[in-house]
């Protein structure tokens, strides 16, 4: 039975009680606990199930390391799966809930993949489901996505919010132990700006749990005064519960802040995500122990040692009165002068280790207990929870040559430091072969911008395995003055990686190298004997360290075992890849403020709410919104499209057009720089006058298209598609800077300055001289010409352009009058009918015009030639961009697909994008093609559907009828004709 | 996440103030060339893994090419310098050969 | 921090210059007497300031019915010299912020080294993910963003706002 002792629990505030359910149990823990040792507390040693097996299981760590008591927290908009008790702080109310058992966690109908286990080892998933294959999705796969797994994912939106902070420093510590503390402390004193991050609630790593002596004060009194310390520089910038998540390039690291994570009241952000640029970054990060492989090692009350030792010291709590203690090395005799001095009993010391003299174990053989040299587990006894061990000699074969009773087992297999944050970025590691780990390899840090490394690890993490070591690592890394501390020699260790060394495989078999993914040493031995040789090869095959806690506790352990079988060292198998994030971070927190309303920019013209209160169906273009249409009450959206087509074409239209881009291009080279960037010429418009012209890139492929309007000698007003505005400006501004920088041209992005109204129909002049002020006559104001001048009061600028085939002016006022000039023409267009209309009426009434539209008829792979715009493609200009590309011989095949009209013969709409069939089968035994659908619509003009495509060879043609496909029924039949369906000669407009 | 120096403004700024451009120094080959070497232009790239020269635009401050002399696999910078040049400068190039030994 | 608030600012007057800086300078110093800004600096008088946007790029702030007829005598004094003076003010909106929060709502949304700012520093960058300008006036923060985002960067800054 775990249970709370009566004393000790530094960590822990009795007299602060706190309530908090597991599995709906109501349960008592204290301020301070976390919610595995408020668990153990309430005696619940099962935490949870594997995730293959159902085997029951409970703590094997104390930290992040933790692979097996994952239990999902909150409720409803606050239930996050799989958070590792171990670090979860308990708080008031607190629900906690177990995982991957049902029906309950005592009682799970999984387990019986457990007594099946050795028909499912590593690689059964890919042996048996390849064949027979259905199998595989209709019998398997149900059956093992609803038997493994972990908790189940929110069905509710997470209603916490997450905050993000940009941080500068010279120095940022991670890991706030002794080490760390030291080091920002000497980074502090020369004047850096220092941050110094600690995942932990408190301050000081295990040196207060160890009882470490430093200046002669206790750990906890040294840590206390160094925090003051620290506390009182202004250059010094603490975080406690702030993990080190990351390290990326130029010393960017990403550390997450946990900051209701631990209260009952919760208000403002859960977690900041802090994006921190350091100068170098000082990895203080510790070292985490390692579990020892023998028989039964995951079973219930099997635990490392050091977390035994948490528990007992940090929180007062056991999980058993009688602990066996099994070690390959000096630290776990620290455990059992901890159980010792609680009143918990240490039957028996198993030391794989023959003759140790060392002072920590005379010390505690001193205490009377028993250590038997070079002796191991056989197996552990125990299914629910542990009974008693079978001791065996370490060298032989697992004979039993003794049986101890106990309900605790405290393993140590050594240490591995933590050196994730040296690995994220390239570091290098060796293995150091008396100490039995890796270690940053200090010639092979990450480098920085400056090509030195950026990266120093201290302390524990770079190996370093006692206080003293770590004071003096701290000293000979960083400098500056060291505590003093008493060295007590430690016995060497002894690498142990199977208990014992000539266990077979019955014993292999229940051997747990990754407690998570329930991988074992017989899984790791089979991978190596089928092939899987390469340690990143062999762990996807088992799945070895691919578990949310990315094998922090089985990686060492099973990449050695890896060795042993290939008959190979550890340092030539090698380690795989450290990556990022250290443990796991919530979604939420990276999104930081980019959710909601704020997950992207939306973008809004002047007019935008008008045609929100107007009830517009919006179509996102780029990050703007555009009225798709405005459909009535009771009116579909293909009937408010019919409607706002007819309205425009027999009376009046308003079509809000401001997100159009509008660049100004100015200077004596504008001109010659325009006649590089159009296919046609521009330096000859006139001013007053505009013109239509298309812009290509060098492949010579059509990029995007729209009006110049000439202001003066010097300036043009080129007015670009609403996605091209940002592009095409940058473009613009690549050749002036990068390639033309002696051309005197400027430009300006005037896109948001203007907003841009489009006034469309018979009755468009009408409107407009109803407003009064300007000019707006055929002979003044022409077709392809602009004027500046006072429109119903507007200081207004308007273009005499269509893009409907209709009668049509386009009216730029400055945005911040947009919105009023857009209730004015609404206003005074009732007695013509005036209706706004969307971007759909907008495509049609350009389709029947047969314009093309960039991204219908473009795709990137499109020259202009394609599209029949060969009348825009200068013949005079030596040279404009795209030019060189056009003329390469492939784009001079006469079967390239070439646009045309395309009428059904039934008059039905044809599918956008499908193909026109041709005969036979091209060598993938596909049917051949020879044209496509770029824009189809139903026209309200003409009552029938109609369309544009590329088909081989169409302009020479028509008349031909082709075969278009269609989802899901036969082919229709389509006749190629003009691309201009409506008002060929241009009439309607030019009135 | 890169930290670059926008010679233009002289700020230090991330990755993500920044848009890239691809490797610097192309020559433009138009309407005269032949396709070998408007294959060049187009489409040869170095893809070095090592010294690289590469522009970059300050795309969030002030709007600026510049270009870069970076290790691609160190991510070491050697320096930045002005678009308006058709080769790395002499000083970039005393500052590789420094630093790389070459 | 409650006292740290965001304010949507009515519209100034906003004048884009673009030409060689030895150029405009003394025009605009003419116009405004606003001396040069050195580099990402900008200098104030008279009730305008003019702001270093690029290396051959000013931006005028002043009032905003006074915008277009300061743009045209500045056109004036730039004479015949390769100078564009063009009226943005529509473009863009500001933002004003100030209380003893304001600087840490901007640290959350734009990778800026706030220690290091000039006082006088106009820092353009990147807001979440927009581009926006921040400087100070006197105790205030000011944030300039393009106008068709005005609502999005208002969301960003209240969300910012340290409770």
């Amino acid at each position: 039975m775990s249970r709370r002792l009566r004393t000790g629990g530094r960590r822990i505030d009795r007299s602060r009680p706190v309530s908090f359910t597991f599995d709906g149990r109501e349960m008592r823990g204290f301020a301070g606990d976390t919610v595995a040792s408020a668990l153990l507390a309430n005696g619940q040693l099962l935490m949870g199930r594997s995730f293959k097996y159902h085997r029951p299981r409970s703590v094997v760590g104390s930290g992040p390391e933790e692979p097996n008591a994952l239990v999902s927290i909150g409720e409803g908009a606050r239930f996050e799966p799989n958070q590792r008790a171990t670090v979860q702080p308990l708080w008031e109310g607190l629900v906690a809930r177990s995982q991957n058992a049902w029906p309950s966690l005592d009682f799970d109908i999984g387990r019986v993949n457990d007594y099946g286990s050795k028909f499912l080892p590593a690689g059964f998933y890919y042996k048996t489901f390849i064949h027979p294959r259905p199998f595989w999705k209709h019998v398997f796969e149900p059956l093992i996505r609803r038997a493994t797994g972990l908790g189940a994912a929110p069905t509710e939106a997470d209603r916490d919010t997450y905050a993000h902070r940009y941080a500068y420093c010279d120095t940022l510590v991670v890991g706030g132990g002794i080490a760390g503390l030291v080091a920002a402390r000497a980074a502090a004193a020369a004047g850096e700006r220092v941050m110094l991050v600690e995942r932990q609630e408190l301050w000081g790593g295990r040196a207060p749990t160890d009882g470490a002596t430093l200046d002669g004060q206790p750990a906890a009194e040294w840590v206390r005064d160094s925090v003051q310390a620290l506390g009182a520089m202004e250059n010094v910038t603490m975080l406690l519960r702030c993990e080190g998540s990351g390290v990326y390039d130029h010393g960017y690291v990403l550390c997450t802040e946990s900051l209701t994570d631990h209260l009952a009241g919760k208000s403002g952000p859960r977690q900041r995500l802090w994006r921190v640029r350091a100068g170098r970054v000082v990895a203080a990060t510790g070292a985490i122990e390692r579990p020892l492989s023998f028989a039964g090692n995951d079973v219930p009350g099997v635990l490392l040692a050091s977390a035994l030792r948490d528990y007992v010291v940090d929180y007062g709590v056991s999980l058993g009165e009688r602990t066996v203690i099994v070690t390959n090395n000096d630290d776990a005799y620290r455990t059992a002068k901890a159980l010792l001095a609680a009143g918990l009993r240490v039957p028996a010391i198993l030391d794989v280790r023959e003759g140790m003299n060392s002072p920590l174990v005379n010390e505690v053989k001193g205490m009377g207990v028993r250590v038997h040299a070079g002796r191991g587990i056989a197996r552990v006894h125990g299914d629910g929870r542990v009974t008693g061990v079978s001791v065996c000699a370490q060298s032989g074969d697992g004979t039993v040559l003794q049986e101890i009773r106990c309900d605790c087992v405290a393993m140590s297999g050594g240490w591995s430091p933590v050196v994730h944050l040296w690995s994220h970025c390239g570091g290098k590691l060796w293995w150091d072969e008396a100490r039995a780990m890796f270690r940053p390899d200090a010639d092979n840090p990450p480098t920085g911008a400056d090509g030195k490394g950026f990266v120093s690890v201290i302390g524990a993490a770079s190996g370093a395995l006692s206080t003293a070591e770590v004071l003096t690592d701290v000293a000979d890394t960083l400098g500056g003055p060291a505590p003093e501390v008493e060295d007590i020699a430690e016995g060497p260790i002894r690498q142990v990686w199977t208990m014992p060394e000539g266990a077979p495989h019955k014993l292999r078999a229940k051997m747990w190298l990754d407690y998570q993914n329930d991988v074992k040493v017989s899984d790791i031995r089979l991978a190596a004997q089928e092939g899987f040789e390469s340690v990143e090869h062999a762990k996807r095959y088992t799945t070895l360290g691919m578990a949310t806690d990315q094998g922090k506790l089985s990686n060492i352990n099973g990449l050695a075992v890896l060795a042993d079988r290939l008959d190979t060292t550890i340092p030539q198998v090698g380690t795989t890849t450290f990556r990022p994030p250290y443990t796991p971070v919530t979604i939420g927190t990276l999104a930081g403020e980019a959710r909601g309303v704020a997950f992207q920019p939306l973008r809004r013209t002047p007019v935008h709410d008008w045609h929100e209160n107007h009830g517009a169906h919006w179509e996102p273009v780029g990050q703007w919104r555009r009225p798709y249409c405005y459909p009535r009450p009771g009116e579909s959206h293909a009937d408010a499209v019919i409607r706002e087509v007819r309205n425009t074409r027999e009376r009046l239209g308003l079509l809000d057009a401001s997100t159009l881009g509008k660049i100004l291009v100015r200077g004596p080279d504008a001109g010659r720089f325009l006649d590089m960037l159009y296919t046609n010429m521009m330096s000859t418009l006139k001013p007053g006058r505009c013109r239509y012209g298309l812009m290509c890139d060098e492949n010579g492929f059509l990029m995007d298209d729209g009006v110049v309007a000439r202001i003066d000698d010097q300036t043009f007003l080129c007015h670009t598609t609403t996605g091209g505005a940002e592009r095409i400006h940058v473009w613009m501004e690549d050749w002036l800077q990068c390639e033309w920088w002696d051309w005197k041209v400027h430009t300006l992005n005037l896109t948001e300055q203007f907003a841009q109204i489009a006034v469309v129909g018979p009755k468009a002049r009408a409107v407009l001289e109803k407003l009064g002020g300007m000019d707006v006559s055929a002979e003044t104001l022409p077709f392809m010409a602009w004027t500046d001048g006072t429109l119903g009061g507007f200081e207004a600028r308007v273009f005499r352009i269509s893009f409907s085939g209709e009668l049509s002016y386009e009216i730029a006022v400055p945005a911040g009058q947009g919105r009023a000039l857009w209730d004015a023409l609404m206003e005074a267009g009732v007695e013509f009918g005036a209706m706004p209309y969307g971007t759909e009426a907008l495509h049609v009434m350009r389709a029947e015009k047969g314009f093309i539209m960039i991204g219908d008829e473009t795709d990137g792979t499109i020259i202009p030639q394609d599209l029949g715009l060969d009348w825009a493609i200068s013949k005079k200009k030596e040279d404009f961009l795209g030019k060189r590309g056009q003329g390469r011989d492939a784009f001079r095949k006469p079967d390239r697909w070439k646009l045309v009209g395309l009428e059904t013969i039934d008059g039905s709409i044809l599918e956008d994008g499908a193909y026109a069939i041709a005969d036979g089968t091209n060598e993938n035994g596909q049917r051949r093609t020879e044209g496509r659908v770029t824009s189809t619509y139903y026209s309200p003009t003409l009552d029938r559907g109609i369309a544009m495509g590329l088909v081989a060879r169409g302009p020479d043609r028509m008349g031909e009828t082709l075969r278009f496909t269609q989802i899901g029924g036969e082919p229709v039949a389509a006749r190629i004709v003009d691309p201009v369906f409506f008002d060929r000669d241009g009439e309607k407009q030019n009135v | 996440m890169l930290l670059l120096t926008c010679p233009n403004c002289g700020l230090a700024v991330e990755e993500t103030e920044l848009a890239p451009g691809g490797e610097a120094h192309l020559k433009r080959f138009g309407p005269d060339s032949t396709a070998e070497q408007f294959e060049e232009y187009m489409f040869l790239r170095d893809n070095a893994k090592g010294v690289h020269f590469e522009r970059w635009r300050h795309a969030y401050g002030c709007g600026k090419w510049f270009l870069a002399a970076r290790n691609t696999a160190t991510l070491e910078v050697y320096g930045t310098y002005p678009a308006r040049t058709t080769e790395p400068p002499q000083h970039i190039r005393d500052e590789i050969a420094r630093r790389t030994g070459a | 921090m409650s006292d740290t608030t965001v304010l949507a600012m009515d519209p100034v007057g906003l004048i884009a210059l673009r030409g060689p800086l030895d150029v405009l300078a003394p025009a605009v110093e003419a116009e405004t007497g606003c001396a040069r800004p050195a580099q990402r600096l900008s200098t104030a008088a008279n009730g305008m300031r003019v702001m270093w946007m690029s290396p051959d790029e000013l931006m005028l702030i002043c009032d905003h019915a006074a915008a277009p007829d300061i743009a045209a005598r500045l056109t004036d004094r730039l004479g015949d010299a390769f100078a564009t003076v063009v009226v943005v003010s529509d473009a863009r909106v500001l933002f004003e912020l100030t209380g003893p929060g304001a600087v840490l709502a901007l640290a959350s949304l734009m990778p800026v080294d706030f220690a290091r700012l000039d006082p006088a520093e106009v820092r353009r960058t990147r807001m979440a993910q927009i581009p926006a300008a921040i400087w100070r006036e006197g105790a205030a923060w000011r944030v300039m963003c393009f106008r068709s985002v005005a609502r999005y960067a208002e969301t960003l800054l209240r969300g910012a706002v340290p409770a």
